[in-house]
């Protein structure tokens, strides 16, 4: 139903469109460029559109109903229905054997839900921010991690632990920080970080059907955002694979490795450099562990340049292992020294000018893209 | 009673049946025993101190506490000669522990326990090969070699490990009787942990969820009195640990009487099931230092060590309820012994046979689902594998 009034009204608007442009005597490009862009609004806003949170929300609830061995624990995760209300609903439809309202005790719980998972069950462990997952980490890596590896096979943990992770907006240094790079360098374990809406759905859950732990990122400032969601993503038996990019946005001349709200800044760059007549290839990892070396060294042999990005850390960080992988495999593609764009090597400061100097902007993409394509403006003629 | 016969044990053989079969009492003709000491109760009525036995148990007892004896003593060797690497932390003295909890529960309840975990491996049926193949890192070890001496597991008879990061399997172990809860199991967890780790802030943590929630949780402290080289009273405001659970009842045992551990793990599993967690400290003893890198006679002296294996000894303490009943004579409870011997030695041969893993393995068991994804050696470039 809904579906044929909005054709209908695509058609009206084609109308009127054509009516308006036939009167200002465009030429006939211009014409087809606009009805296509108001075609292709009109059919986006004919697919469903939905929020990140609700994309998370919907697929515990899915994978909740489809098997009985999942459970969620947490702080605040059932009566106040999940601190950013990620679990809303659960507790009510579940109950709270399944809903777990946990004390503060993130080494306690965690240890709890490892231990679970050992038995069996598929125990889906929220972290307020990943921030607090360092007073657990031991159970992450030792009792998790590494458990099928030491038992050869016997002891298999099918646990997801999730949460916000990297900067939110002003909660200063000890809230801000992104564990994509320490988790990511675990063997054992595997790291998954969204960014669209499907994203979210689709790895939660192929996180929660697979049989070992699963670092999942979320990302606090995302989980308001709409994505268009096709129906093949809506539904219940929808996963994407783990372990495989996405290319959000094709292009020839230089590649932009993103993850999480970064990527979202990628395709906002690469607008602004396809302007300027660079067109940016812009890959949503996706999985940073396992990560895709594959669409990455493809991309660059094509591209024959690549800006890394990421929210965190600089040293030691996810832009450094694509980095190294890149020359390893890669090294007779690269035209240009690979750039890194990443979160400045300091703690999070507080004052929000200092927080925008510390986080990687829009402008700082485009800059370094350039760079690697040698047409920025503070190079000595070298080109 | 019906739990002695149907219990299957890899350590018993068909001989030791023949020897409580020329005495004038049958295997099976209940005998009480008294514990060595009464418990002491924190918060909760502790359980008598008779214990039900019979004889088939008694000389059960003695054989796998024995055995547990020769095997901690020929890995001693064994490290000497280094063929065990790494760390090797032995039990030998606390084996009434690991036999006593055996009694009184089944395989589907559950053992978690840190890395003094060799004898509780073998009584949750883990065999001589698969022991001492793990701690040379052959192929026929428990973990395939990958694991050693801190990481034997046996999931088909309850036993979780073997855990190296002090206190961690505390909360591992609330988290199986969460589990056990979660799937209305009706067993128990038993959770072990040393006089060290019972200062660990995440134990009070499990701890607390584990009362709030009724968890089906055991806390088995096995004092030992030594923290590695700290003695308790040096690292412990308070070292009545069977107390520290505050509003969780917790229970003293001699842990060096494998009967007052049957009794106390009996009385504990069935609170459990009804009432959630408890604590049993068990006052135990090791002989050998904290691990074989240690002498354990710089922090204690050679006379408290003789001391104990004189007064307190758990194999002679059965011995001599043994020989009390008439069960067996001095003779063939050494004869016992030598067949014993001769298992381990014939073990520890067959495990020497057992060849290093494969180096393919260095790639296995990574994930369960690896998703054809690449892991590398030293030098990716030379050694690369793709995860099944």
């Amino acid at each position: 139903m809904w579906n044929q009034v909005v054709i209908r009204r695509e058609e009206d608007m084609l109308g009127i469109i054509r009516q308006r442009v036939a009167s200002k005597a465009n030429p006939v490009s211009s014409l087809e460029q606009g009805i296509r862009l108001i075609a292709s609004r009109a059919f986006s806003s004919s697919a469903k559109e939905m929020t990140v949170r609700d994309a998370l929300n919907s697929a515990l609830d899915e994978e909740m109903s489809a098997d009985p061995k999942v459970f969620i624990m947490g702080e605040e995760v059932g009566e106040y229905q999940g601190a950013y209300k990620i679990t809303k609903g659960l507790l009510d439809k579940y109950g709270p054997e399944r809903v777990v309202d946990t004390p503060i005790t993130e080494a306690g719980f965690t240890g709890i839900g490892v231990g679970a998972a050992y038995y069996g069950l598929r125990p889906v462990i929220e972290f307020m921010t990943f921030n607090f997952s360092m007073q657990a980490i031991d159970h992450i890596i030792n009792s998790a991690a590494k458990s099928n590896y030491m038992s050869a096979g016997q002891i298999s943990v099918p646990i997801v632990f999730r949460g916000p992770n990297g900067a939110a907006a002003g909660v200063g240094a000890q809230h801000s920080q992104c564990y994509a790079a320490w988790y990511g360098a675990c063997p054992g374990l595997k790291v998954l970080a969204p960014y669209s809406s499907e994203d979210a759905r689709g790895l939660l859950k192929a996180a929660i059907r697979d049989p070992d732990p699963v670092v999942f990122l979320e990302n606090e400032l995302l989980y308001g955002e709409s994505f268009p969601v096709s129906a093949e993503a809506l539904d219940s038996s929808f996963s994407l694979p783990i372990g495989k990019a996405k290319i959000e946005r094709e292009g020839r001349d230089v590649t932009i490795t993103a993850f999480s709200k970064m990527v979202g800044y990628a395709l906002q760059a690469a607008e602004i450099l396809a302007k300027e007549g660079i067109s940016a290839e812009v890959i949503n990892l996706r999985s940073i562990r396992p990560l895709d070396r594959s669409t990455i060294n493809a991309s660059v042999r094509k591209t024959n340049r690549l800006v890394t990005l990421e929210e965190g850390f600089p040293q030691h960080g996810v832009g450094a292992e694509i980095c190294a992988s890149v020359v390893e495999e890669s090294f007779e593609y690269l035209d240009a020294p690979v750039e890194r764009i990443a979160g400045a090597d300091v703690p999070m400061p507080y004052a929000a000018n200092l927080e925008r100097l510390a986080v990687p902007q829009v402008e700082d993409i485009v800059r370094a893209a350039k760079r690697a394509c040698y047409r920025s403006s503070s190079l000595s003629a070298s080109a | 009673m019906a739990q002695l016969t149907h219990r299957t044990s890899s350590l018993l053989k068909p001989l030791s049946f023949a020897l409580s079969s020329t005495r004038h009492l049958s295997s099976t003709t209940p005998i009480t025993v008294e514990t060595s000491l009464p418990f002491t109760g924190h918060n909760i009525e502790p359980p008598s101190r008779s214990v039900e036995t019979t004889p088939q148990e008694l000389i059960k007892f003695f054989r796998d506490m024995a055995l547990m004896r020769r095997m901690e003593i020929a890995s001693d060797s064994l490290y000497k000669a280094k063929l065990i690497r790494g760390f090797c932390h032995l039990y030998d003295g606390q084996e009434a522990v690991a036999v006593g909890m055996e009694s009184a529960i089944t395989r589907k309840d559950c053992i978690i326990t840190a890395y003094r975990d060799h004898c509780l491996f073998l009584g949750r049926g883990g065999t001589l090969v698969e022991a001492f193949a793990e701690l040379m890192g052959r192929k026929e070890g428990c973990s395939k070699g990958k694991g050693g001496s801190m990481h034997f597991y046996k999931k088909e008879g309850g036993f979780y490990g073997g855990h190296g990061i002090v206190g961690a399997q505390v909360p591992l172990g609330c988290g199986l009787a969460f589990a056990q809860k979660y799937s209305k199991d009706e067993n128990v967890t038993f959770a072990m942990y040393g006089d060290g780790a019972a200062n660990q802030g995440q134990l009070f943590e499990a701890l607390n969820m584990a009362a709030l929630w009724d968890l089906p949780a055991i806390l088995v402290c096995e004092n030992n009195h030594y923290g590695m080289g700290t003695a308790e009273w040096r690292a412990a405001k308070s070292p009545a640990y069977y107390k520290r659970g505050d509003y969780v009842p917790g229970l003293k045992v001699d842990g060096m009487d494998a009967f007052a551990v049957k009794q106390a793990c009996k009385f504990a599993k069935e609170h459990a099931l009804k009432n959630g967690p408890i604590i049993l400290e068990m006052d135990t003893y090791r002989y050998h230092g904290h691990s074989m890198s240690d002498p354990g006679s710089t922090y204690r002296t050679r006379d408290e060590i003789s001391g104990v294996r004189q007064e307190r000894d758990p194999v002679e303490r059965i011995r001599k309820l043994v020989l009390a009943h008439d069960l067996a004579t001095e003779k063939e409870l050494k004869d016992t012994e030598k067949e014993i011997r001769k298992e381990v030695d014939d073990a520890i041969a067959k495990a020497k046979e057992s060849p290093l893993p494969d180096p393919s393995e260095l790639f296995t068991n990574i994930y369960v689902k690896g998703y054809g994804v690449e892991s590398y050696g030293a030098d990716r470039k030379e050694l690369r594998a793709v995860l099944p």
